[in-house]
């Protein structure tokens, strides 16, 4: 059975190969083999799923050593995959969730004669995504990171004939290799450290290790998780990736890519476990980003931004929980796959909306869309009740355990950090209510487009509404399901550990006051964007409005504190270098040149002179001999 | 007769010698001031032998004369070849080894 574990990398990657250099010959059902490709992988996700179902808790985790990559002297870097608990939920999570884009992607891209190659370029990036998740060393684990940075690139950068999306492939991708480096740096720390990066032995003898030295690779793997998963400091790239098509958003920038930064925390768990310093950075930046991604998520009026503005949010909680140790873990990738769910269907959603709205992405632009796109609007509403965590969909299961997990801190931590998740929660309701009323409810505010055309909205086809339907089930049941009995937090306890905490208020308190906070969410979007008509045009807004719709000045802070004083290094290096290190070597060498003209003139060609200088060297020559025999 | 006036005839005849490769033109009076100063070497060698009580000096003067008369005849030829082809015998008018 453990030889279907290659084949869950092996076959999106050949559906890759096979699409990236097949050639035009393969454009005319390409994009059916990159369905069939994530669906196989699916399949063998599914059948090892069920087989370890089968298996004693203790007997789950299985590994297989492929390879040795790089065996010099006593250094060895093997290809091996680690499939446990972990693992497996996130290859279920790629897979299905990244098979139903696929299938979304058909109808999505129809028209774009590129297709076969977004196909490609989509398989790429689940190979790359479940290498990342089944590799058993930080070494492998780092290709399918960059892996996936690369997909992420070509995929944001895809319609590269806009200027806008080549310049956000390139942001992210500059912005992830900052965190990049983070991730190789920790490696680095691991090896001298341990003599070793696989899984196994770094986290046995983890112990071991100085608490600094522990807490130093925390926050280089903190760094990088930051890139990847869009967290404060690095999460500029997130809004901009947007430009990419939405089949892409939904996959890997809200579903997948952007939640292996919680994989590397909760992996690393026996790391952080041992080093409370650089956990409580990862909460603070959880709990920061939190908020950070609401209050961007409320000011923004195009439909793709507000939901990245939420995803980067979700995110955060995500963080929080990590950082929280074996009390959040479970909780973290609980909400991570809920999140998985319903937010690839409001990305989904939203796909449908702007395929039916001729490619408008301004929600000012929408309205009252119930009518015409009955299943979007039910599948999107239904993610909607999902991520304000409705009573009994996903997000209520998942959501309301992480503020649970955050009051269990204790003491002080505990509040702060259980305030601001409720704070979150009530800003979450209030941002995805506005995002529900300005595009399915209220008046029509449709514009024509550049060439004068009315948007006349429609139903997409079914190729794109089944998946939409099938990620809203899973956005309703996913939760309730996991929750039932503790079942999600019994299967992942043997590899992340749990402890309960000590929570200053009951569960159901908690509960409780979370609802209210949703509920008043939900009230005053509804009493601002509800109960009078939406201006077609943004109004100014408070200072704070406007700050939130240029990201809370994320940018502006870039470029005033990193690129405007690189620029500034990088001119003062050029003036060195052209006048300082330039000027004397061209100094020494017109110099020489002038120097050399000059005493070209000595070789007139007359003999006579020729002959006087050497009479005069001779001469010379005596007078120093002489000289020095007298001394 | 005091040997070191021997010397002295040497130098002067050296030094006649040298200017006349100075400033003359003529290739052949040219050559003349050189074997002029070769010889005055000669004298030189003969007369520090004679000073010193060995032979040395004088068997170096044989020598002098048998690579003097050598380089008569290579440069002898030159000079006749430069004049076949220029018509003229002045070290002026090759002046052509020069940048």
């Amino acid at each position: 059975m453990n030889a279907l574990i290659p084949v869950l990398v092996a076959a999106p990657l050949a559906g890759a190969a096979l699409l990236l250099l097949g050639g035009r010959r393969l454009d005319a059902f390409g994009h059916w083999l990159g369905v069939v490709a994530s669906t196989a992988s699916f399949v063998a996700g599914a059948v090892l799923f069920f087989d370890m179902l089968g298996r004693s808790t203790a007997d789950r985790p299985v590994h297989q050593h492929l390879f040795s990559w790089v065996p010099v002297g006593g250094f060895r870097a093997d290809v091996g995959f680690q499939l446990d608990q972990l693992s497996i939920t996130f290859v279920l999570l790629i897979t299905g969730v990244g098979s139903l884009i696929h299938l979304y992607s058909v109808g999505y891209m129809a028209h774009d004669e590129r297709r076969r190659r977004f196909f490609g370029y989509l398989n790429l990036f689940l190979a790359a995504m479940l290498l990342l998740v089944l590799a058993d060393n930080y070494l492998l684990l780092y290709v399918g990171w960059e892996g996936v940075g690369l997909a992420s690139y070509l995929l944001i950068g895809f319609w590269q004939h806009k200027p806008s999306a080549a310049t956000a492939a390139k942001k992210a991708f500059l912005v992830n290799r900052v965190g990049d480096v983070g991730l190789s740096i920790a490696i680095m720390l691991m090896f001298t450290q341990f003599g070793s990066f696989a899984f196994g032995p770094v986290f046995g003898t983890a112990h071991t290790a100085s608490e600094g030295k522990l807490t130093a690779i925390g926050l280089m793997l903190l760094l990088a998780a930051c890139g990847k998963s869009a967290q404060v400091p690095l999460q500029s790239w997130l809004g901009d990736a947007m430009e990419g098509p939405t089949p892409v958003s939904a996959l890997i920038h809200a579903a997948t890519m952007v939640t292996a930064g919680v994989y590397l925390i909760t992996r690393s768990a026996a790391i952080f476990n041992l080093a409370p310093d650089a956990q409580l950075v990862v909460v603070c930046v959880g709990a920061v980003t939190l908020m950070f991604g609401a209050i961007v998520g409320c000011a923004k009026d195009d439909i793709k931004k507000a939901l990245a503005g939420s995803t980067m949010s979700q995110i955060g909680y995500m963080v929080l929980a990590a950082g929280l140790g074996p009390i959040g873990y479970a909780f973290a990738i609980m909400h991570l796959v809920t999140h998985g769910f319903f937010k690839a269907g409001l990305f989904l959603g939203a796909g449908s909306v702007m395929h039916g709205m001729d490619d408008e992405v301004n929600m000012r632009h929408y309205g009252g869309l119930r009518k015409y796109m009955p299943v979007t609007f039910v599948t999107f509403g239904l993610g909607y009740l999902a991520i304000i965590g409705f009573p009994g969909l996903s997000g209520f299961w998942s959501k309301d355990r992480i503020i649970e997990a955050a009051f269990a801190k204790g003491g002080t931590e505990g509040w702060i950090l259980g305030g601001v998740a409720l704070l979150g929660a009530a800003i979450t309701a209030f941002y995805m209510t506005r995002v529900m009323i300005m595009t399915f409810f209220g008046e029509k505010r449709w514009q024509p487009n550049a060439e004068g055309h009315e948007p006349h909205p429609h139903e997409s086809p079914s190729v794109m509404t089944l998946p939409m339907v099938v990620l809203a089930i899973g956005s309703v049941f996913a939760g309730g399901l996991f929750a039932l009995n503790n079942a999600f937090l019994h299967w992942l306890e043997p590899i992340t550990g749990h402890s309960e905490g000590n929570a200053p208020l009951g569960s159901l308190t908690i509960s409780g006051l979370t609802l209210l906070c949703v509920a008043v969410g939900v009230a005053w979007s509804w009493a601002v964007y509800g109960r009078q008509p939406v201006p077609a045009v943004a109004p100014v807004g408070s200072a704070l409005t406007r700050a939130a719709r240029r990201d809370l000045l994320q940018d502006d802070f870039n470029h005033a504190v990193l690129v405007r004083p690189g620029e500034y290094l990088t001119r003062g290096l050029v003036y060195g270098d052209t006048k300082g290190l330039d000027g004397f070597v061209n100094g020494l060498a017109a110099t020489i040149g002038g120097l050399s003209s000059r005493m070209r003139r000595m070789q007139n060609g007359f003999v006579r002179s020729y002959a006087l200088s050497m009479f005069g060297g001779a001469a010379v020559l005596v007078a120093t001999t002489l000289l020095m025999r007298s001394v | 007769m005091n040997p070191v006036n021997y010397l002295y005839l040497s130098a002067l005849l050296f030094t006649i010698g040298a200017s006349g490769v100075l400033i003359r033109r003529n290739a052949i009076v040219l050559f003349m001031c050189v074997e002029l100063m070769l010889n005055a070497a000669n004298l030189a060698l003969v007369t520090f032998s004679r000073l010193h009580g060995n032979l040395d000096g004088q068997i170096i003067a044989f020598f002098t004369m048998v690579v003097a008369a050598a380089e008569v005849v290579v440069g002898l030829a030159i000079i006749v070849s430069i004049f076949r082809t220029r018509h003229s015998a002045s070290v002026d008018d090759t002046n052509l080894m020069k940048l």
